[in-house]
């Protein structure tokens, strides 16, 4: 059973994907456990592969026993075998959470919500374990358009801004399938490993270095790295909870995923840090977008469409660490790909939670949220000192890495980009704290005749179901903080190849 | 050094956040404080019953969690952690006493949220004061600062928020702005933040302008320490209901700011470093210039609670001034200084607490004759301001002692003179106040003769207070040998 986790992994959601459509006919009821207990299996099966991957080794799974090249190979390594589990983890928690929600903004198409949404973690996930660099385009087409589907569902904007996203979407699909051909044509695979192993002797090649700044923009598109970034903000605000929930902790994620694979598996970091020489460029570009995204985020009036802001600036971390060009900093843009998705789970559930009651997410909706709903806020807050950095939770250790990689590399505008999208963090999430703290004001200043009767909301909570996975994921969040040490020693200094120091 | 492993440092901390979710789920008030006392008892005897092992010269040591070599989240007692800790966690539980009588007279809202936060607070505190690193000196200092916003914000209102931005403008922008990318600059110069005794600084070989930018970053950052131009968040956050403004702005807060002050000039940069290069100058003059620009703000103010706020800002830098001074006496005198100060600042903003609840009065010029109303309350007000001064009989002249020979011993005489005048300063703008209290002219007098104290769980703890005080000045054991302990081991003597 065990040596079939990497396939159980996307086929069990594939098959349950159509399964919940026809079960969407026949009887409602049916579809959430069937998507909770695919999910649940995948989020079982990856959390299983990663252990026997950090006592074995790396995995190969041939689809059908087909051989590579020619068949599919799934390839079950530290670094996948890690963000397998923060995506079917997030999925599985976000699926049980919104339960509720989805239920009360589309009552009749609940079966195709729960397809669409079981179908891009299938996508989602085989991106991530697959070994085949287009087979990845496949199922990246297939997470996108499907994600599509969940933001047009949102109603009012939603389907525009799906389509403004559809179209940028698809041009970074583009990208990454033009760049992928000229591999195709340099090498004559498409293998992973078996380009890895081919390329070598090509890489003073130009035909190399164009398909490898052309995959990168594709995927840059996909993950909206300033400027390319423009989709994203319209597409997760006016998306429902669930979708947003779903889609903004984890595609941008797995597109980071998927640039680190270029740059360690496909390529070298070799070629990418020492043969091409963009990295400097690369990292002020993620400087800009840091500090765009933080400017950008402090103008919203919105909380959901703030967050969404914030993401760019997280992006920007990653693809800055990522592209420092030396161990620290790899090693902090990885665990920030599992901290970023949990964190920004956390708090997009948690507004999830005040959208179903509150029914709005507009800064004046948020008024005396902390007696109305105090144990979201409570998960909320966690999240929010998680993305400005306190430790002992998760968001700390990662910009630790993160700082620490740009000192060492050098890199001041870097470490400065990640001191100020702190503090923009504090002012940000301190300004939500203030309007569910303060307002709506009293006359009384809190000494009024009514002593002890400071005119309050009586408190108004989110339903068991949506506070109980919120919960689980503010814990997570500071166990994972915690733990940091364990998985960067097992589990992400493994995943980086040797080379790179 | 000999070390022991034991467990109890964590149980220390966690005592209080333990009762966390008894306090918020109770309905009663006096279940709700019956646990705020527990809790505060057991945290001060576990406290207690590490003080032997410490004076005996043993370290007790407990790692949580190591996530980079040489940075874990790790708990380290030393001397002068435990004196730290033995003031902080002693006085909260006088303050809970406090607070019962204080948050009940003014029939306060949310009192739970009120007691619940305190004891996060007094977690982070004693957290801060057992931590074996940086690392985990910053993690409990941000704890502290985030645990303490609702504390400053009680009343909720547009002053309150206006303070508590003000309060995390300076703090939180400091602590992330200056502390975490010196920490991280050290990390990497260094591969460790674990203090030590010579400081973990003294062997990286970095250039003498980088060590001062980084003690520079240390020094201000830690703004707890409200040293100037960082001062001006602690006259804000006395918006705060009284017994926060004592236990928090003249005990735990500001305390932890230059509790980490002294622990970045001794066990990061380490004295012999720090006296090669010379650099001890900076602290001096820049705690030299608060004490003074502090003292005189305090004389100009009208408001009890402000006067208060500013003489701490400068008591606060006396602290920073000794150590700063890098001589054995100097050092001692400024930690004896943190016990000192507290047991008489917490009994003054005490009285400014029990005062208001009696008579709802702010400023002082609206107190004239209240000695004659209130004599309990304004005699334990004179013995604080002695301790303040400097003046026996309160142990407020230990330090002072130990700070003017620590000044001889530097040859700093500047220094000395700053000393001696802010003295005079803090008598004057002290004793006028006390003064006109019991002494003024009966038509001057506003208020009437008859006797009519705050509540008793008002007037106790102050009383407790002040007299600890003056017993200081006799009994000044375990702080000054603790001090000395620490200061034998830093300087090797």
């Amino acid at each position: 059973m065990s040596s079939q986790y990497p396939a159980l992994i996307v086929a069990v959601p594939l098959l349950a994907g159509l399964l919940v459509f026809i079960a969407g006919w026949v009887n409602k009821k049916w579809c959430f456990p069937i998507a909770v207990a695919a999910l649940g299996i995948s989020a079982y099966s990856s959390i299983g592969l990663l252990f026997r991957v950090i006592n074995e080794g790396v995995i190969v799974y041939k689809m059908g026993g087909w051989d590579p090249p020619m068949g599919i190979a799934y390839y079950v390594d530290h670094l996948n075998g890690l963000v397998l589990v923060v995506v079917s983890v997030v999925a599985f928690l976000n699926a049980i959470a919104s339960k509720r929600s989805i239920e009360d903004e589309f009552p009749d198409n609940i079966g195709a919500f729960y397809s669409l949404y079981v179908l891009m973690v299938t996508g989602l996930l085989g991106i991530v374990v697959t070994g085949d660099a287009f087979n990845l385009y496949v199922l990246l087409e297939i997470a996108a358009l499907t994600g599509y589907g969940l933001i047009a569902m949102g109603g009012g904007r939603g389907p525009l801004s799906a389509l403004n996203y559809l179209y940028m979407g698809t041009i970074g699909a583009c990208f990454y399938l033009l760049g992928i051909g000229y591999l195709y044509i340099m090498t004559g695979s498409l293998n992973m490993v078996d380009i890895a192993r081919i390329l070598p002797d090509l890489y003073q090649s130009k035909a190399v270095m164009a398909a490898f700044i052309i995959c990168m923009v594709g995927v840059w598109i996909k993950m909206a790295f300033f400027p390319l970034h423009a989709w994203l903000p319209n597409a997760y605000t006016y998306a429902p909870s669930a979708s947003s929930s779903l889609v903004a902790p984890l595609v941008t994620k797995v597109m980071i995923y998927v640039m680190i694979r270029l740059i360690l598996t496909v390529f070298t970091p070799e070629f990418s840090f020492n043969i091409l020489a963009v990295s400097q460029p690369i990292v002020w570009l993620a400087v800009i977008a840091i500090v765009m995204g933080a400017l950008l985020a402090l103008k919203e009036r919105n909380l959901k469409k703030m967050l969404t802001y914030i993401i760019v600036a997280e992006v920007g971390y990653m693809v800055g660490g990522a592209w420092l060009g030396n161990r620290v900093g790899m090693t902090g843009a990885i665990l920030h790909i599992v901290n970023d998705a949990l964190m920004t789970l956390c708090v997009f559930m948690a507004v999830g939670n005040i959208v179903y009651k509150v029914k709005g997410a507009d800064f004046e909706d948020l008024q005396g949220l902390f007696r109305k709903m105090p144990f979201t806020m409570g998960a909320f807050v966690v999240g929010a000192m998680s993305m400005i950095g306190v430790p002992p939770t998760c968001g700390f250790f990662s910009k630790w890495y993160l700082i620490s990689g740009a000192i060492q590399a050098g890199h001041y505008g870097f470490m400065v980009a990640l001191v100020f999208s702190s503090l923009v963090n504090v002012v940000l999430f301190f300004r939500i704290f203030e309007i569910c703290y303060y307002e709506p004001f009293s006359d009384d200043h809190g000494h009024g005749d009514e002593h002890g009767h400071h005119p309050e909301p009586a408190m108004d909570e989110a339903p068991v179901t949506m506070l109980v996975p919120l919960f689980v994921i503010a814990v997570i969040l500071v166990l994972v903080g915690l733990y940091t040490g364990d998985i960067v020693n097992q589990i992400i200094d493994v995943a980086i190849p040797k080379g790179l120091v | 050094m000999e070390t022991i492993v034991s467990i109890k440092p964590l149980l220390a901390v966690l005592v209080s956040l333990m009762v966390v979710p008894i306090l918020a789920s109770s309905r009663a008030p006096n279940v709700r404080e019956a646990w705020t006392f527990v809790a505060a008892g057991v945290k001060f005897l576990i406290v207690l019953s590490m003080l032997p092992i410490i004076l005996k010269g043993t370290e007790i040591v407990y790692t949580i969690a190591e996530f980079v070599p040489g940075a874990a989240i790790q708990f380290r007692v030393d001397a002068f952690g435990m004196l730290f800790a033995l003031v902080s966690s002693s006085l909260w539980i006088v303050t809970t006493a406090y607070s019962i009588g204080y948050m009940r007279a003014l029939k306060e809202h949310s009192q739970t949220r009120y007691f619940v936060f305190f004891a996060v607070a007094l977690s982070a505190t004693v957290g801060v004061a057992f931590s074996a690193n940086l690392l985990t000196m910053y993690l409990f200092y941000e704890m502290l600062s985030f645990a303490t916003y609702p504390l400053v914000t009680h009343h909720q209102d547009k002053e309150a928020r206006s303070s508590g931005r003000k309060y995390l403008l300076y703090i939180v922008g400091t602590s992330i702005g200056l502390v975490l990318p010196a920490m991280l600059i050290c990390y990497n110069l260094t591969g460790t933040l674990e203090f030590g005794k010579q400081g973990f600084m003294a062997g990286a070989g970095a250039s003498k302008g980088l060590i001062g930018l980084l003690m520079v970053m240390l020094v201000f950052g830690f703004a707890k320490a409200a040293i100037m131009p960082f001062h001006s968040w602690l006259p804000a956050a006395m918006v705060a209901p009284t017994p926060v403004s004592a236990l928090l702005h003249a005990v735990a807060v500001v305390k932890v700011g230059v509790f980490s002050v002294v622990r970045v000039i001794t066990c990061v940069f380490g004295t012999n470093l720090l006296l090669s290069l010379d650099l001890g100058t900076i602290i001096v003059f820049a705690a030299s210039v608060t004490i003074l620009v502090g003292s005189f703000i305090a004389l100009s103010q009208d408001g009890l609670k402000r006067m208060l706020a500013f003489s701490t800002i400068a008591q606060l830098s006396y602290v920073v001034l000794g150590v700063g001074l890098l001589s054995p006496k100097g050092m001692t005198g400024g930690m004896v200084h943190i016990a000192m100060h507290a047991f008489g600042k917490i009994t003054l903003f005490f009285c400014a607490g029990a005062i208001f609840v009696a008579t709802g009065k702010k400023n002082m010029s609206d107190m004239v004759g209240i000695g004659r109303r209130m004599p309990i309350t304004m005699t334990a007000f004179f013995i604080g301001a002695l301790s303040i001064i400097g003046m026996p009989p309160c142990g407020g002249f230990i330090s002072k002692w130990y700070l003017v020979l620590g000044a001889l011993q530097a040859h700093q005489i500047p220094v000395l003179v700053v000393l001696l005048f802010s003295s005079l300063l803090n008598a004057a703008y002290f004793m006028p106040f006390v003064y006109r209290a019991f002494f003024c002219k009966p038509e001057e007098a506003m208020f009437e003769d008859t006797i009519k104290e705050a509540p008793p769980f008002c007037v106790v703890p102050l009383v407790v207070t002040a007299i600890i005080s003056i017993i200081l000045l006799f009994y000044p054991q375990p702080f000054v040998r603790l001090a000395s302990m620490m200061v034998q081991s830093i300087t090797g003597a």
